[in-house]
Formats: structure tokens, sequence, C-alpha cells
């Protein structure tokens, strides 16, 4: 894995296959009564979110604290951030802190990149959400939630419905469920979906019933309150009549299907209560999967090094420093559970 | 000291080698062999003289952004990419919509003395296209412009478009339009194409510059007034302008160094030194507006040199400002893209970048042909040699070139503006 974590699309195969499968083993964790490894002592994570953002900070700072990182919030409002203060002065601040990982959220496509890149700071950034961009780790928990549930995500169908012109969580979960040889059909009315989407490894419907008779997955995604005064659709009934998952509709899918949605949900819009609610919803387990998840990420960048499927209890403590080649190969986050 | 200048062994737009004599602002002699005890000598060994080059399109920021760029730094640059006239454009603060700020910006160009600096008008009052500014003022101010353009901005108002082409028809003046549809464009970022739909940058497509141009040269052809389209950059627009010509309509086209040479790929570094206005377009558009340029279905190449202080592109790509600087890379870019690809010759590039823009612009004493009796405006370039661009010496004040570190062929060795020296030895005379 790079060092940093920009875009679904960097991760290749095996990457991604690191990821959820460290992230099963950091699931384990969320079970038993001490939830904390002492892995990153030492270590500090900054969360910096231009844009407010509830679950996704959160599930960082957890995910970080349970790996025994000092965590620092930076978010737009009360901070330098809210009075103006650019993207590079903000970042030569971390660096001089000693920031070891950046999780950034923010509005601009592309800021976590210039982060990464612009040679400001040498930590590791993880980019939390980007504009239109791109939303990597809810593509991961996505994947995780669904692998959980279908087992092999490869040649499963995976549909995903509405606002891909504006989703950073529709383009992260394209490239990574092609990545994982998922077969991604992305639905929407052609308003909402890009330019130059045919260049992408999805099918393109722009009708809802047909792509949920034979579909494994489906992935509601939010449609933002402002697309509805711009002509991208006529009304949000229409919207909804057109493209919300409903009652009848979830009676298309096949019996083993499960629904999906990153959250905040408008329900009744793209999504109706009793399908939110039902049994097949997995949005709830979506929540507790993105904080293995954000572990696991945070873990496999900051100490370097996946972590092995046959590893079982190993050494690994506070005396073992994670950068040690010989730790890292028996390494197992799981293996020792320290008291806070 | 002597006025005189004795130029030997320089090429005339690539020709053979010869001698010039200039003197008292004008080239007296041409020939092999001259002689003359009074002048300094140049040594102009294997140098290509072209005359001195025509910016239809440049942003020198003054007055109200002089932390950007001034007037005389401006000219500057100007003069060491072998500019001897540039166009100021109107979107100043406060705008060049007034006889008086038009003037004021012709006298501070006269007192750099680098190049000559031609304001441009601003259309309409203030750039916000709802009326029209006292073009007529402007026209017949000491500054004498000729040319109108709301750059920045596009006049969208089809009715005060109309309106502006037919009224400057009364002293020979040019609507220079921005073509860029408003709605179209709203909060667009890049090029509209696979690359924003992947990158989540919002795109401004082709069809929102097209769609204006085609209005204009149809309001053009109707109205019988002349209209120039500033740095266009699609296929499609190219199209349009070659459309418009054959029906013999008084239209005329730029395109920048940057569009004959960077594409949309660019902007997959989201590092904001090429977000610019219109966006780096696809390479099926560079190969366009290089054949537009090459058939003469495009006139001129104007830099829109665009200077930016370095807070403005050190940020998230949508933070940024629009724009880069171009004065002293346009030649050598013209080089790289139509000399050294075969699709035009030296003597087709100057009147691209001098006789044409020189033409566009009513100015005169510009672009003139190296003869006797001609103003001395000229500029002797080495087109065999090569150089890394360094961000750090550009004699602007601003530092945003898309080229740092890039290696570039050929250099300016001298400009001379009416007989006198501005670049000598590649450095500022």
């Amino acid at each position: 894995m790079d060092r940093h974590l920009l875009s679904a699309g960097d991760l290749s195969r095996d990457d991604a296959a690191s990821v959820l499968d460290t992230a099963e083993e950091m699931r384990a964790l969320a079970d038993r009564p001490i939830k904390k490894l002492p892995t990153l002592r030492g270590r500090t994570v900054v969360n910096l979110f231009f844009e407010d953002s509830t679950r996704t900070r959160i599930s960082f700072e957890v995910a970080a604290k349970r790996l025994s990182a000092d965590t620092i919030n930076f978010t737009a409002k009360g901070s330098s951030l809210s009075k103006g203060e650019s993207l590079k002065d903000t970042a030569l601040t971390l660096q001089a802190i000693g920031a070891d990982a950046v999780v950034v959220r923010h509005h601009d496509s592309g800021a976590p990149h210039r982060l990464a890149h612009a040679g400001w700071i040498d930590g590791s950034v993880v980019n939390a959400g980007d504009g239109t961009h791109e939303h990597p780790t809810q593509a991961l928990l996505d994947a995780f939630t669904m692998r959980r549930h279908l087992g092999d995500l490869k040649g499963r169908r995976i549909v995903i419905v509405g606002d891909v012109l504006h989703s950073r969580v529709a383009r992260s979960n394209a490239l990574l469920l092609s990545t994982l040889g998922a077969e991604v059909t992305l639905v929407g009315p052609p308003t909402l979906l890009p330019v130059g989407v045919e260049s992408w490894p999805v099918e393109i419907r722009y009708e809802l019933d047909q792509a949920l008779a034979k579909c494994d997955a489906v992935m509601m995604l939010r449609v933002q309150k402002e697309r509805m005064n711009a002509s991208y659709f006529p009304s949000a009934r229409e919207y909804a009549r057109r493209y919300g998952l409903d009652a009848r509709r979830m009676a298309l899918l096949p019996e083993h299907a499960v629904v999906l949605h990153p959250g905040p949900m408008n329900r009744g819009m793209e999504i109706t209560a009793d399908v939110a609610d039902a049994a097949r919803s997995l949005i709830v387990e979506q929540v507790t999967n993105g904080v293995a998840i954000r572990m696991a990420v945070l873990y496999l960048l900051l100490s370097g090094a996946p972590v092995p499927s046959s590893a079982t209890a190993g050494e690994f403590g506070p005396e073992s420093p994670p950068e040690s080649a010989e730790t890292r190969h028996q390494s197992d986050p799981t293996a020792e559970e320290v008291a806070s | 000291m002597t006025d005189s200048y004795l130029i030997r062994g320089a090429r005339p737009l690539g020709g053979d080698p010869t001698d010039l004599l200039l003197r008292d602002g004008r080239v007296v002699e041409i020939g092999p062999g001259l002689s003359a005890a009074d002048a300094t000598v140049v040594d102009a060994d294997g140098l290509i003289a072209l005359p001195g080059l025509v910016d239809l399109h440049t942003h020198l920021r003054e007055p109200g952004r002089e932390d950007a760029e001034t007037v005389a730094t401006g000219a500057a640059a100007a003069a060491l990419g072998g500019f001897t006239a540039v166009h100021a454009m109107a979107n100043t603060d406060p705008v060049a919509d007034t006889a008086g700020v038009v003037e004021q910006v012709w006298n501070l160009g006269r007192e750099a003395g680098r190049c000559d600096v031609h304001p441009v008008g601003a259309v309409t009052v203030g750039l916000h296209g709802e009326r029209l500014a006292e073009l007529g003022a402007m026209a017949d101010s000491t500054a004498r412009v000729r040319v109108f353009s709301d750059d920045g901005k596009c006049v969208s108002d089809a009715v005060l478009m109309r309106r502006a082409l037919e009224y400057v028809k009364a002293f020979d003046g040019v609507v220079a339009q921005h073509a860029q549809e408003p709605r179209l464009t709203e909060g667009a970022q890049m090029n509209e194409g696979e690359l924003s739909g992947v990158l989540g940058l919002r795109g401004w497509p082709a069809v929102a510059e097209e769609a204006i141009i085609a209005r204009d040269v149809l309001l053009a052809g109707h109205v019988g007034s002349r209209l120039h389209v500033c740095h266009l950059s699609t296929a499609g627009s190219v199209e349009i302008v070659r459309w418009a010509k054959q029906k013999g309509w008084d239209v005329t086209a730029e395109v920048t160094p940057h569009h004959l040479l960077l594409t949309d790929e660019l902007a997959t570094t989201y590092d904001p030194i090429y977000k610019v206005n219109p966006p780096l377009r696809t390479a099926a558009d560079v190969e366009a507006v290089r054949a537009g340029l090459a058939d003469g279905t495009i006139d001129a190449v104007a830099t829109d040199h665009a200077p930016h202080p370095v807070e403005d592109k050190e940020c998230e790509w949508a933070a940024a400002a629009f724009g880069m600087l171009g004065l002293e890379t346009a030649l050598s870019i013209a080089q790289h893209t139509m000399v050294d690809t075969g699709r035009l010759g030296w003597a087709d590039l100057a009147d691209r970048m001098s006789v044409r823009p020189a033409r566009i612009g009513r100015v005169e004493g510009q672009g003139r042909p190296l003869a006797t009796g001609e103003p001395a405006n000229l500029v002797l370039y080495d087109p065999s040699t090569t150089r890394v661009v360094d961000a750090t010496e550009s004699a602007s004040l601003s530092r945003n070139t898309p080229y740092a570190g890039r290696e570039l062929p050929g250099r300016v060795v001298a400009t001379f503006l009416r007989g006198r020296p501005t670049v000598l030895d590649g450095k500022t005379a």
C-alpha cells in the first residue's frame, strides 16, 4: 500500500484484500470487553475536517483511539480554519506539531491530493471525503460489509442508485468494487450521471426496476436538497417514484440481496422508512464496520505492513515498535489487549 | 553613445543571413557586408530576425493588483519574450472602462518604455454586462483604444453584444469576446469530459464556448462588424470560425500558447498551476487548434499572460485563481508546437505573432515587414538552443508559469523597440 490513501483506484486487488482482512481482525476486537490495542502508541493522528461530518469524523477518532494513537481534531468551526487560514499554513502547522497521519475531509475535490503531494507535510494523508471526488474508506467499509454477508465479491452484482454526479461514495465504490471483481451497475437520471461515465468500469442504466431483479446488493445514494432546485430532476416526488427504494422495489430483490446507504439518509426520498429499517438493510452495521476499516487503514499506513492472514497470537505489544520488520512479520494487532 | 545599431548576420524570417542597420528608430539599410562606423555592432550570427511580436491579450494587473504585476514589470517580461507591443486587458481595479483609466495605463506603458502598451477598453461598465462603457471616449483618448473586451467575463447578452459590435464600427474598433456561456459554466473548474467526471471537478463544456462563438459570428455577419474571438480552445470553435471566414465575415481568432501545448490530463495533479480559463482541453482539441493556426483559421497567438500571487495558486484547485504566465515563453512554445513540427515556417509564425495581431488591433508601426524605411521593431531569436524554464528568473512579479522545470527550445537574444534595444544578450537592456 502507498503511503497515502487518496483514491480507491490507488488500491490494487491485494492492497484492498489486505485492508479487508485486517479489518476483519479489527472487527473481532469490537466484540471484546476491552477494545484497545497498543499498536499506534506514541503516534499522532490529526482529523482535519473542513466540512461538517459526524459519522466519519467520530469513526476515525474512535479508530485512532482504539489503536492508542494520540488524536487531535481540527474542525472548520472554532479553529484557525474558520479564520481563513490557508490549506498550506494549516499543513505546515500540522507538520510542525509532528502529525504522523492526517485524515482530511474537504469540500474541494483534490484537497487531500494537494496535501499529500505539495511537499508541505511528511505524514500519511487519508482522504475522508473530498468534494465530489472520492471517499475511499467509505467504499472499503461498504465492500467489507457486503463481503461479510455475500462472501467473495467476485462476480457479485452491485447496483448503485442516485446522484452519481456529485457522489464521492459512488466514485470510490465503482473503482474499488471493480478492482474486487464485482459487476457494478450505476442507475440514475441522465442528469445525475457525469459526462464520460461510459468510460468507467461499470454498466449504466436509467431505469431501476430491471436492475434490481438479479442484484446481490443495492446501494442508495443520498440526494442533497440543493439538487432539487437546480433542474436535475423535476421534483422530489418524481425522483422518489423513479429512483427511490420502497417496499415494492425491495420485493423485486432476490432473497439474499442486501441494502446499503452511506448516510445520512433522506427517509422518504431515496429510501422509504420501511426499507431503511428492514432486516436486509445493513445501514447500521455499515457504521460499526466503518470503525474497523479505519483502524485497518491507519494501522496499515502507519505500521507499514499487512497482517499475515496466517498470523495467530503473536508477541505484539507495547515494547515491540511496529516499524521493526521482524515484529511486523509476525505481528497480529488483535493478539494482545491492553488495558486503557 | 549612438542610437545606431548594426545587426550582423541575422536571418530575416529564417532566410539568408544579412546585415541590418537601425538608425533613428528605423531600419535604414539591409544587405550583406554593411558598415557604419558610428553604430553599435550586434553579432547575430545564426539568429533569426522577426518583426517585434504583438500580443493581443495580456493582463498587466495595474491599476489594482500591483502585487501580481505592474505595467513596468509586465512590459519587461514582454520585451524578454520578444514583444514590442502588448494589449493590456481591461479587468483591472478600477476597470478600464473610462478614458481616464485607459490613459493612465497608456502613460504607465510610455514611462516603462519596454514595449508599447495598448490598453483594451471594457465593453460594458465595470464588466457587469449591463450597459455599454463609453467606448467612443476611450477610442478618442490619447490611448486610442481600438480593441474592446470584457475579458474574464463574456458579453452574454445578445442585444448588448450586437450593439457593441455595431457601435465600434464608428472608429474601426473590434470587440474581442471571451466566449463563455455563463449558465453552462457556473462553478466550472476544468474541461468537461472523461477526466472531470473521474476527478470530481465541475466541468467547463466545449459547448459553452462554441455556442457563444456561433452566436457572435452570426451577429457579426448580420451587422457587418469586426469580431475577434479570444483564446479559442476547442476543435468545434475552430470549425465555427472556419465556417464564418468562408462566409466572408470579418471574424478573427486567437489561440494561447498553453492551448497549443498542454492538455486536461494535467488536472490529475490537482495542481492549480494548470487551472486556466478557458480550461486546458483534450489532445484532439490541441491538434485542432494547431491545424487551425497552421491554415490561418486562427489568426494569432496571444498569450493571455495572467499573473497571480503565489498564495492564489498554492491552495486547493477550486480555491485557486484562473490563469498562467505566458509572455516570456510564448515564442518558444510556438516554435516547439508549430515550427519544429513543420506546420509553420518562420515567415508564417511572424504573420501569426506580429503582422496579423497588429492589424487586428489597428496598431500602427508594428507588425511591419523587415524592410528599409520601416520602424525598427524586431526580435533576434536563437532557435537552436534549449533552456529549462526557471520560474524564479521571470521578470514578471508572479511565478505562475506552468512550464517550470520544462525544457523548451529557443531563446530571445535581443528585442528592439523603434531602434532601441529593450533586450540585449537575453537580458533587459
